[in-house]
């Protein structure tokens, strides 16, 4: 009997794993012709990393040579790609000639996606998928050489650290907010990018490329912010999509990938085979070899004739960078009935998180000790009954059937010269006797010891300290927590940050041992104000951390609708302004127009989508946001001082303009209102502001903390100055004490009161000092002193105030 | 906008913010599409069991919603009202597809002839 002729498009690693399970079943039933794109047989692809960063050679990675080949008596056309396939005919066309087949197996695996930018076909831009990438970006490695790879997944990283072992220069461009977010959460994420930072790789997130620069060849890399990174060597590793051009001109059916049944065969046709990262099973595409290897023992059976089936199993991934070490499998979604379990070591940089639904573990994440990861998978595949061991689960495999673990315990049996703080040195033993010698709390311990006053992590031991040592005698602290997403107060966060230098979400919820993932309504503004405020050149606003006034820049009504309130500085406006907010008026048939308690007007109940059209007109008028919405500057009240009245003893309308100028657009811990008074009859009622200026013949009296809202209160002297820039210095000195120390949500009167008046006056006193804080609010104003109605007419802002769809039309069919 | 048996792709996945979600139009009446911080996709009614809040204004953390007006916490998968309140919103079936968002149809009309 002839032999079946059966051909091969493609040798990769699935169909190299094919031929290994026909061969051992029945080596002479298929007469084998395999062709091949790349100029080489089988390889272990996913070892190019190493070859790469030059752990491992070329020779040391082919899985399948010549020899092979030739002993199994397999025609290898390879560097010939097919070009045809007819189905009819039942041939394949290759570049030199064509081949009939009985059964044809499709394994073209997939194609590098190029992202469509100008500038991507340069010399120098490469992508990374083969043996040919591989030697091209080697070859780029010359020293002080610079690479930019554009892609923080799996493959990018993995270039980058190879790269970057060979001495290049590497800044990764990732799009998202954190590395392989598909695979691993924003906990896991910043602890990568640290991780990668150490190793010199500059990390970008949020970074989308605009364009690649070059004449003739690649030399850098242009974002859409128009930052512009220089670059020898560029690497595109964005994502791959199933190479399936091939199978689509043959009229097999495509969706994202060649569409097959469980046992391989196409959809479209019995003779023809899919498989490999070219296929889409059940609305799956792959891109781990786990499953390939399992789809290509399914089809040896299925062409021999015998019953076997695939099924989608849960991937477990790792990355391929020594000293980086993460681990993630199944789904690691939070939600409803499912229950996060997280461990955060900060000393350690380890983080681990379960998710259990029910009595099963579905997903696990893991950093930094991933010891454990494949017993952790294993449950997950198996689907574990996982209620007996749940207290100690996350404690891995080494902890099941002992004691539970008593914390305390394992404090009691520390030894004396147990070290507790390491950044003041102090052992256990000081602490033991700094109690015995009456620090019977906290914050004696540490004025005593000094143990947890630095950069606090060691907090919870020293009271565990406190507790072993005084028995029932010992109180603990109830200091209320920011939200039940820690412990911690918001006194503590807003010290740890500054001391820890944490600079990011992420890097809160780790280094602080968040017990959420990604932390709740509560704490995400104030963590994100705390970022700003602290890090106005590190951090970037997190408008989804913030609540809706803030988010859309306008007040959101009982309704739905918006108020629309513009800036009228100190109060003053011209027939022009009142024009262009009477047509707005008109224009977007508002329905309400105040004057409000604040000297401005305010136009209520617009529509959401109206918003950017209506800022649009009255920015065109030269109006900007009056920040009626925001924990910020609100405004500076003022009355009409020399310029008109009789009793005028300074500018107080002029002093008042220019505060607002200084102050607009910062942002506050709770909203922030002055008033300047041109005398002590005080129509702009100075007095009870957070901050008020009550003009006299010899200068200015400045008040602060007064209240008149839910608590009514004077302000308390601040200071007495001769000139106005005196008081511009003083009063953003005050403002910038207070942005960087109150606690979110409180007025300066709460603050002042916690934190004293007299601690206050000292501080300022200073002119030093003052001079500090004055710079870090310019700083923090080169940032945000931007009027957001402007930055949101542009198109692409605009589109967010629109519904994403209107289906008011679709849905009657 | 294009139909395709029985799921209306009402726009890509990255128009909506992560952490964030966007309004939909529909006879039924106002949809929420949210996307989590997980990158999974919940559609619900937009209206708050309590006064109406518009919930696509809300903060989004684990799979639920905070109303912007006062604080009522919804899951996006049952539409279930957290904590001391009680209530439920509706919930629409969506799903991810090479980036695009759909809706099913069905659900919509049904709630419409409702
Ligand atoms: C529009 C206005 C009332 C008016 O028609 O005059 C107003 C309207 C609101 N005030 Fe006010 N306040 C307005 C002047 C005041 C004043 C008087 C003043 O500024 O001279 C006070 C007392 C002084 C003070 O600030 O404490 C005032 C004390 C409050 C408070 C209590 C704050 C406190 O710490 O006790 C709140 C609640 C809050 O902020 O948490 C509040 C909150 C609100 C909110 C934002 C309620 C809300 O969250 O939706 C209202 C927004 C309506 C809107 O959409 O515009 N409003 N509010 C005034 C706008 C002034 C402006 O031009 O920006
Ligand atoms: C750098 C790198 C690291 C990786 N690391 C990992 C990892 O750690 N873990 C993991 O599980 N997976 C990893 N992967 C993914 C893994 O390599 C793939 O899943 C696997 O190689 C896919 O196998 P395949 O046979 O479907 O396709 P491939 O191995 O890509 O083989 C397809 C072959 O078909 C050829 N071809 C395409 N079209 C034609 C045509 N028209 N005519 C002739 N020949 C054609 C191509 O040239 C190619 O040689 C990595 C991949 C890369 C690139
Ligand atoms: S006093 Fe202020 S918060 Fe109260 S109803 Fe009037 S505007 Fe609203
Ligand atoms: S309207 Fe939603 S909580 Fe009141």
């Amino acid at each position: 009997m002839p032999k079946e002729k059966l051909v091969i498009v493609g040798a990769g690693m699935a169909s190299g794993r094919l031929l290994e399970h026909l061969f051992e079943a029945e080596p002479d039933r298929f007469e084998v012709t395999v062709f091949n794109a790349e100029p080489r047989g089988c390889y272990n692809r996913i070892m190019l990393s190493p070859v790469l960063s030059g752990e491992k050679s070329w020779s040391e990675i082919v899985t399948h040579d010549d020899a092979w080949y030739a002993a199994k008596g397999v025609t290898c056309r390879f560097g010939e790609k097919v070009v045809a396939i007819d189905r009819a005919r039942k041939t394949v066309s290759g570049e030199r000639g064509e081949v009939p087949y009985d059964r044809l197996v499709i394994a073209t695996g997939s194609s590098p996606f190029i992202i469509p930018v100008p500038g991507r076909d340069l010399p120098g831009v490469v992508s990374y998928r083969d043996l040919d990438d591989t030697n091209a970006m080697i070859e780029a490695c010359k020293p002080g050489a610079r690479a930019v790879v554009i892609g923080g997944g799996l493959l990018g990283l993995e270039a980058a650290a190879g790269l970057r072992l060979r001495g290049m220069e590497v800044t990764v461009l990732h799009l998202s907010g954190h590395l392989m977010e598909r695979q691993i959460d924003a906990s896991a994420g910043y602890l990568l990018k640290q991780d990668l930072e150490r190793r010199g790789i500059d990390v970008r997130l949020k970074a989308s490329t605009a364009e690649i620069l070059g004449e003739g060849r690649v030399e850098g890399v242009r974002l859409i912010d128009d930052t512009e990174i220089p670059a020898d060597l560029v690497v595109m590793a964005v994502g791959i999509r199933p190479s399936t051009a091939l199978a689509a001109a043959a009229t097999l059916e495509v969706g994202r990938g060649i569409l097959v049944d469980a046992q391989m065969r196409s959809a479209t046709d019995p003779e023809v085979f899919a498989l490999g990262e070219c296929v889409e099973f059940e609305g799956a595409v792959f891109g781990l070899v786990a499953p390939l290897y399992d789809q290509a023992k399914v089809l040896a059976k299925t062409l021999l004739g015998e019953d076997d089936t695939f099924v989608l199993r849960e991937l477990s991934t790792k990355l391929k960078v020594t000293g980086c070490d993460l681990f993630s499998a199944g789904d690691f979604a939070e939600g409803e009935g499912r229950e996060d379990v997280v461990f955060r070591d900060p000393a350690r940089g380890v983080y681990k998180r379960l998710v259990i639904e029910g009595d099963r573990l579905i997903g696990a994440v893991m950093y930094g000790d991933t010891a454990d990861g494949g017993w952790f998978h294993g449950l997950i595949k198996d689907r574990a009954d996982v209620s007996e061991m749940r207290e100690t689960l996350i404690f891995g495999p080494a902890f099941q059937g002992g004691e539970p673990l008593d914390p305390t315990a394992a404090v009691a049996a520390l030894q004396p010269e147990a070290e507790i703080c390491g950044c003041n040195g102090v052992c256990k033993g000081s602490i033991v006797e700094a109690i015995g010698a009456g620090a019977t709390d906290l914050g004696a311990v540490r004025a005593k010891t000094k143990a947890s006053a630095s950069c606090g992590t060691c907090t919870g031991l020293v009271e565990q300290i406190l507790a072993v040592t005084m028995g029932g005698d010992y109180a603990a602290p109830k200091a209320q927590p920011v939200c039940g997403c820690t412990d911690i107060t918001h006194e503590d966060l807003r010290r740890l940050i500054k001391a820890q230098e944490l600079k990011s979400q992420p890097a809160v919820w780790q280094e602080l041992g968040w017990r959420t993932p990604n932390g709740c309504h509560v704490c995400r503004p104030a963590v994100n104000y705390y970022l700003l405020a602290d890090w106005p050149l590190d951090y970037t606003d997190d408008p989804q951390s913030r609540f809706v006034n803030e988010r859309n820049h306008a007040n959101i009504q009982k309704d739905g609708s918006y108020s629309v309130m513009p800036r009228m500085w100190g109060g003053i406006t011209t027939p022009d302004e009142l024009r262009a907010i009477a047509d707005a008026a008109d224009r977007y048939g508002v329905p309400t127009v105040k004057v409000t308690g604040g000297q401005r007007i305010d136009l209520l109940g617009v529509k959401k989508e109206d918003l950017p059209a209506i800022w649009g007109d009255l920015n065109a008028a030269g109006m900007v946001s009056g920040h009626g919405y925001t924990k910020g500057l609100r405004t500076v009240k003022t009355c009409v001082g020399t310029d008109w009245c009789r009793f005028g003893t300074q500018d107080s309308t002029g002093l008042g303009i220019r505060l607002e100028k200084m102050l607009w657009g910062s942002w506050t811990p709770h909203k922030v209102k002055l008033g300047v008074s041109g005398c002590p009859r005080n129509c702009a009622e100075a007095t009870c502001k957070d901050v008020g200026i009550i003009c006299v013949d010899s200068g200015f009296e400045i008040g602060v903390s007064g209240a008149a809202g839910m608590d009514v209160k004077e302000v308390e002297r601040l200071a007495k100055v001769a000139t106005e820039d005196e008081v511009v210095e003083w009063v953003v000195a005050f403002v910038q004490l207070y942005r960087e120390h109150a606690k979110y949500l409180d007025r300066p009167y709460k603050w002042t009161a916690k934190v004293g008046m007299d601690w206050v006056r000292e501080t300022l006193a200073d002119a030093a000092t003052r001079a500090d804080l004055n710079h870090r609010f310019a700083i923090s104003q080169s940032v945000y002193q931007r009027d957001p109605w402007a930055e949101r007419t542009e198109e692409q802002q605009k589109r967010r105030y629109l519904p994403l769809a209107d289906l008011t039309l679709e849905a009657a069919e | 906008m294009t139909r395709d048996m029985g799921w209306i792709d009402i726009g890509a996945l990255d128009d909506v913010p992560l952490r964030g979600a966007r309004l939909v139009k529909s006879r039924a009446g106002c949809i929420a599409v949210f996307r989590t911080g997980e990158n999974e996709v919940f559609a619900t009614s937009n209206t708050c069991l309590h006064r109406g809040g518009p919930l696509s204004e809300g903060i989004v953390h684990d799979r639920k919603v905070t109303c912007p007006l006062h604080n009522h916490v919804y899951s996006l998968e049952t539409g279930e009202v957290q904590g001391a309140d009680s209530g439920r919103i509706a919930t629409y079936p969506i799903r991810i597809e090479n980036g695009r968002l759909l809706l099913e149809a069905a659900a919509i009309a049904k709630a419409d002839a409702a």
